[in-house]
């Protein structure tokens, strides 16, 4: 009896485990493709992605542009206009909650509440003709019950939370009126207001400069800490990466190459797409030199090359990486696209 | 040896309304400030800082697209300051620029062949038939391909419009090209192969490139020297190599500690000086080893041979 239970016991512990993990996760996408009917004809942006993001957890989605890293986010909170957008996955789950099938309404409530995105452009993400204290105590209003003097109580904390010393004048502000780093902290703590477990990060800080960048990745790792929320990162820069987040997927040509824990992508990358893009990194060596470059150009969305999609500049291309499509193997912690890993 | 360009004493002020209405006051802005540089012929410098540093606008002043306050512009030994523009014209061929933005910056009416064409037609050089040989010769060595010669600029990816950018701003052949951002909107695949398309045609023609850009990274891989803006004003100029390995000036520290570093394992808690502990903190070198004139104001000093930065001279 004792033995029986003894055995039992580990493996109850191991589904209960499992269950609650299931439960935890965010963000689960399995077999995402999204496609544009546009008058060239039909447009894959995004062909079969798989990610999934744990609670707590943060994750990099690297890619050049037209990799499909920010579309894949835009149709994880279904914000796509759909048409031209067509989507269809396996699955796709959003802090619990099926967007394939979600209403209107679920939609409405899942967005803002659950997770929250950042854009790239706050001067355009912001509307001019309202101050940001109305913008954000409107997104505070709309999705809690609050007084609206209780909702400008608690914008004024944000502001403060993000760092900006004089909150009741930003709050009386425009959009024109501020700086853009002063814009994208107002951006975050709007993104913040109704608690999101979830934040999607979309290139937060290519339009700003060096230092901003700098104070605004910090700000965006001390929050995720405090608060514990789950963290998506779009990004171009690998450096970015580098500097915030525990797991990465590299994207290209709308399919994920390799996706591995943030160590382990900078000191022993797999994909050769991945190879190439860390030696093209300007200013890593002192000294000016050459720099190693990836020959040619990122494919057109609408005239994907047949097989893996990097096999036209891959320098490890055999003849199966032209006709066959590489799918992504999971090992252990990491996953990989290719015929022919170094 | 005579330096390609030149700026003397470089000072650019706006003039800003203060108020409103019809009694509305004017103040001076002053965006650049007693900016001295020497571009040396071969040699790319870097010209780096925040937006709003000034660094833009000391570039088109070079260029006379923007008109100085105060200060001098020699090219090749000769002020061109104050030239007519009938004058000027045969300097300009001299000095040709690469914006950022190269969709803005191209005509989207003209084919390929026609905008690299564009500027040896302006200046009158050669026959209709060897202008597009020339054009045709510059389309393949910026990368390019002949066939592609009756495309438009739309047809174009970001980093192939940025080749056809560089091809029409160097078939003059100038001594200097001013490159504002040329890299800054391409992806990081592309922005290797533009960085080392500059590097060859400059080490090919022996130009001189003042390289404006904010992204230190690829200062570092292109450029002999950088001169850091601040607020209008140079606060360091040193050999690149000297500025990564010893930056002197507080603003510069804070520059290069703000690149993201490409090591995880390297993360670390930044910690972001406020504006005023970088005045606090500027630099003061003794009279005795910097050769300068001691007083109140901070000025640009040798701190080292070919290392000059802004510091107070006790």
């Amino acid at each position: 009896m004792l033995t029986s239970n003894s055995a039992i016991a580990p493996a109850r512990t191991h589904r209960a485990g499992a269950a609650l993990k299931a439960r935890m996760r965010l963000l689960d996408i399995e077999n995402l493709t999204v496609s544009f009917t546009q008058h060239e004809g039909l447009v894959q942006a995004v062909r079969g992605v798989s990610l999934s993001l744990e609670a707590g957890e943060s994750l990099g989605i690297v890619g050049e542009s037209g990799s499909g890293k920010s579309v894949t986010c835009m149709a994880a909170l279904r914000l796509l206009r759909e048409p031209p957008a067509r989507i269809t996955a396996d699955k796709l789950d959003l802090c619990g909650t099926d967007m394939t099938r979600a209403s209107r309404k679920d939609l409405s409530a899942i967005r803002g509440s659950a997770a929250a995105m950042v854009f790239q452009d706050p001067m355009s993400a912001f509307d001019p003709v309202f101050s940001i204290g109305h913008q954000i105590t409107e997104t505070i209003r709309t999705h809690r019950a609050v007084s609206a003097a209780a909702a400008r109580a608690e914008a004024e904390a944000l502001l403060t939370r993000v760092e900006i010393r004089n909150p009741a004048s930003v709050l009386a502000s425009y959009p024109h009126q501020l700086s853009g780093g002063m814009l994208q902290r107002s951006m975050i703590a709007m993104a913040l207001s109704c608690r999101p477990r979830l934040l999607f990060a979309d290139e937060p800080t290519t339009a700003l400069d060096v230092t901003v960048q700098a104070q605004i990745l910090q700000l965006i790792k001390d929050l995720q800490a405090e608060i514990g929320m789950g963290l998506i990162m779009v990004t171009h820069d690998l450096g970015v990466v580098a500097e915030t987040v525990d797991r990465v997927v590299v994207m290209y040509g709308g399919r994920v190459m390799e996706q591995a824990p943030v160590q382990a992508l900078f000191d022993t990358p797999a994909h050769p797409y991945t190879k190439a893009l860390l030696h093209s990194i300007p200013g890593q060596h002192p000294g000016k030199r050459r720099l190693s470059e990836i020959a040619g150009a990122s494919p057109d969305p609408a005239q994907m090359p047949g097989g893996c999609p990097f096999h036209p500049r891959c320098p490890r291309a055999i003849a199966r990486c032209s006709t066959d499509t590489p799918p992504l193997i999971l090992t252990d912690t990491s996953a990989l696209a290719c015929w022919n890993p170094a | 040896m005579i330096p390609a360009l030149e700026l003397r004493a470089l000072t650019k002020t706006y003039q800003l309304k203060t108020g409103q209405g019809l009694f509305a006051g004017m103040r001076d802005h002053t965006v650049v400030q007693d900016v001295n540089l020497s571009l040396m012929p071969n040699e790319i410098m870097g010209l780096v800082g925040e937006s709003g540093s000034g660094k833009t606008t000391t570039g088109m002043m070079a260029l006379r697209l923007t008109e100085p306050s105060s200060g001098q512009i020699l090219v090749g030994g000769t002020d061109i300051t104050t030239l007519a523009p009938t004058a000027l014209k045969p300097y300009r061929r001299r000095m040709q620029v690469v914006f950022q933005d190269s969709y803005s910056a191209l005509d989207p009416m003209m084919t390929l062949e026609q905008i690299i064409a564009e500027p040896l037609h302006i200046h009158g050089i050669g026959t209709q038939a060897t202008r597009r040989t020339q054009a045709l010769d510059w389309l393949v060595r910026a990368g390019l391909h002949r066939s592609q010669s009756g495309r438009y600029p739309h047809e174009l990816s970001g980093g192939q419009r940025q080749r056809v950018a560089i091809a029409r701003a160097l078939i003059l052949e100038p001594s200097v090209l001013v490159a504002d951002e040329p890299t800054s909107a391409l992806d990081v695949s592309i922005k290797a192969q533009i960085i080392n398309l500059l590097m060859d045609l400059q080490r090919d023609m022996g130009l001189s490139i003042l390289f404006i850009s904010h992204d230190l990274s690829v200062v570092r891989a292109l450029t002999d020297r950088v001169a850091v803006m601040q607020q209008g004003r140079i606060v360091e100029l040193a050999p690149t190599e000297s500025l990564f390995a010893g930056a002197l000036h507080p603003y510069s520290r804070a520059l290069l500690d703000a690149i993201p570093v490409l090591n995880p394992s390297q993360r670390r808690r930044r910690i972001f000086p406020d504006p005023a502990a970088l005045i606090r903190d500027i630099p003061r070198l003794a009279a005795a080893s910097s050769g300068a004139t001691p007083g109140p104001t901070p000025q640009l000093v040798t701190a080292s041979p070919g290392h000059l930065v802004e510091a107070v001279v006790t």
